[in-house]
């Protein structure tokens, strides 16, 4: 997995509340064996008309926010399916960084993955970004994960905090699957005392 | 781990009997006892350890079946349509064949939708860890497991490594007492709590369904409720073990036998949350109180009695739900005000995880036996599993919703979400069973009203979101 590094980008404005990842990635677009180039189907059923033609109300459809690396999104960001083709399409967008009041599970687990950082950050703290990354053009934010910090484009620093572990393996572009294999030997001595207690599993 | 003398929830104690390390920071490394994939998320997983030369730790203790992107259509065995679709499925086998996992194939009598194969197959236990890379994974909490859906990447992990790195979650508990009313099911249940506590309701939370209405459930109710868990935000839903749960279990086929059984049932007794044990968040209802449920909106949570009207956005004091209802209005083409029985629907979907058991093509042919489906309507039958088709065929029950006008399909995930052939054109408006109403869920532009198995039988007999209950009265 690529390094997370400190990223600074214009952050696009996305309020709608329980956005879900039928709507992040739509199931036209699961049928693919591959993890990368889903980043033309984000949010595609927003983004483009029926007849193909884009959206040109839709925030990502709209100068500067095309090419943003920061999302600020509404509660709940991500319900829904547990399709880790949402992450694939956005990161394959470009988007990098999502801030949100709150994050569905399965969704902000399956972020960590694949190099994007979810920072969940209070209500009032949200909506003030969020009218920040209104600003268009002057709405560069600075997020750097080893300070655990986003710099606002007055100056401003709001922190946040991030898992430590899961910061760590960000950082560090680490494989958590190497990781865990490290482990191999207590995983051995697990299952042999379930054997002997559980013969049925 | 904590300390096992304290009273512990269900959920406690299955976390802690699968703790395999700890780190210092509180992330744990948990044991995964089953895991089941399919079409849709597994080919990226299998990939990953292609690439990186790793093998399948436990393939014994996986399954594997094709079940979104199959077709329902009785020409399946002959053709499926959708090239990608079928790069899909014939990289499922052929994945399965190289590592060696126990592979159900598309025409095989066992063939379904995963949440229902594993159950009926006996590979879901209490006490178990069950994963699979798909958010509907809760419905086997209803045998007291601890289930849950995983991403792509997880999935490689537990392919690796039989286990999964996490942090505990909290313990929520949501106990329904009293008696459900006529005509009310456990589909009625999970919208309800959804209802009540929204979407994010249960985020970071596993859900502990109690009381005497749960209790009163059988298997099947229970699995439509824990199905559901997802969309109250819930990590995972479970109801402890019983004797039903074990009556259900005694001769599946992967279930243990004999001896082994009863040293199983003997330790599963004792899955049971302590008198006493702390919950982070208790929510209580009344089954009294629930009436037949039906959504109006795009999110599971805009779900009212099936006697209310749509709701006006003027009414919001919340800006951004507001906002939310206003596009759930335009999107789902309803005015506010207009009672929910008003509102007409052109196709009908008795299907899905959450309803496709036989109990739901039960509780469907009820409604359907002496009636007809209303002209312009088109109404689906998808059973959850080729066991359910054929319990249902032995019944009699095909007879009856064909004879009425229902189209009787093959097993699948079929219109839940439409990435098979059967999916809403623009605008259509469909009375569900599955469990999501998103926009674009059953087909872009699609908009889906979710309901019971009777409920929806009903919608396609009268052309409207109805309420059942007086047509259950009439039918004795």
């Amino acid at each position: 997995m690529e390094k997370f590094t400190t990223i600074r980008s214009v952050a696009a404005p996305m309020p709608t509340i329980n956005v879900d990842t039928d709507m992040i990635i739509p199931q036209q677009h699961l049928k693919t064996i591959k993890r990368t180039g889903l980043g033309k189907f984000a949010f595609s059923n927003l983004r483009y008309h029926a007849d193909g033609s884009e959206n040109e109300d839709f925030v990502l459809n709209k100068e500067p926010y095309r090419t943003a690396q920061i999302l600020i999104a509404g509660d709940n960001f991500g319900c829904g399916s547990s399709r880790e083709h949402a992450p694939w399409a956005l990161t394959d967008f470009g988007l990098r960084v999502i801030i949100a009041p709150s994050f569905a599970d399965i969704f902000f687990g399956n972020c960590f993955k694949n190099g994007l950082l979810p920072i969940t950050l209070p209500q009032e703290t949200v909506d003030k970004l969020m009218d920040d990354a209104g600003r268009g053009a002057n709405a560069i934010m600075t997020v750097d994960l080893e300070k655990q910090e986003i710099t606002g484009p007055d100056g401003g620093v709001v922190s946040f905090s991030i898992d430590p572990f899961r910061r760590h393996c960000l950082l560090n572009g680490l494989d958590d699957i190497g990781l865990t294999l490290e482990k191999a030997d207590k995983i051995s001595k697990f299952e042999e005392t379930q054997k002997a207690t559980q013969p049925w599993l | 781990m904590s300390d096992t003398a304290s009273p512990r929830t269900l959920y406690d104690k299955i976390w802690d009997s699968h703790v395999v390390d700890q780190q210092d920071d509180g992330n744990c490394l948990i044991y995964i006892d089953r895991h089941i994939i399919h079409e849709v998320t597994s080919p990226q997983a299998f990939e990953g350890l292609r690439m990186t030369g790793r093998k399948l730790r436990r393939p014994s203790a996986m399954i594997a079946v094709p079940d979104h992107n199959v077709p329902t259509t009785s020409d399946r065995a002959t053709r499926v349509d959708d090239p990608q679709s079928q790069i899909q499925l014939e990289t499922l086998e052929a994945n399965c064949k190289e590592f060696g996992v126990d592979y159900i194939p598309m025409l095989d009598a066992r063939q379904g939708i995963v949440h229902i194969v594993g159950p009926e197959q006996g590979f879901t236990l209490p006490g178990t860890t069950i994963v699979c890379g798909d958010s509907h994974t809760s419905t086997h909490g209803a045998f007291g497991a601890l289930a849950f859906g995983i991403g792509t990447s997880e999935v490689e992990h537990v392919m690796a490594t039989q286990t999964l790195i996490l942090r505990r979650s909290k313990n929520m508990r949501v106990d329904v007492s009293g008696e459900l009313g006529f005509g009310v099911t456990a589909k009625d249940i999970a919208l309800a709590i959804i209802g009540a506590i929204g979407t994010a309701g249960g985020t970071g939370h596993v859900i502990e369904y109690t009381g005497s209405a749960i209790r009163g459930l059988s298997m099947e109710g229970r699995m439509t409720l824990c199905n559901m868990a997802i969309e109250a935000g819930a990590r995972a839903g479970m109801v402890a073990a019983d004797e039903k749960t074990f009556a259900y279990l005694q001769g599946r086929p992967k279930a243990p036998k004999g001896n082994t059984y009863e040293q199983a049932v003997a330790h599963w007794k004792t899955l049971q949350t302590d008198e006493g044990a702390h919950f982070d968040k208790e929510v209580f209802l009344k089954a009294e109180d629930i009436a037949p449920q039906v959504t109006w909106g795009t999110s599971p949570q805009d779900v009212l009695a099936v006697t209310d009207v749509v709701p006006n956005p003027e009414d919001m004091d919340d800006g951004n739900r507001k906002a939310a209802t206003e596009r759930a209005l335009k999107y789902m083409g309803l005015e506010a005000g207009t009672p929910l029985v008003e509102i007409p629907i052109q196709k009908v979907f008795i299907g899905s995880c959450t309803n496709a058991r036989i109990e739901d093509i039960r509780e469907a042919a009820v409604i359907a036996k002496g009636r007809q489906v209303a002209d312009g309507v088109e109404a689906l039958v998808v059973p959850g599993s080729g066991l359910v088709k054929a319990q249902a065929e032995e019944e009699g029950l095909d007879k009856i919703l064909t004879a009425a006008g229902f189209d009787w399909r093959e097993p699948g995930c079929s219109m839940c979400l439409a990435m098979n052939a059967d999916k809403l054109q623009p605008q259509e408006r469909c009375a569900s069973t599955s469990n999501r109403n998103f926009e674009g869920r059953q087909g872009p532009g699609g908009r889906t009203h979710l309901m019971s198995p009777a409920m929806a039988a009903a919608a396609a007999v009268t052309g409207y979101i109805t309420d059942v209950r007086p047509m259950m009265k009439e039918q004795g």
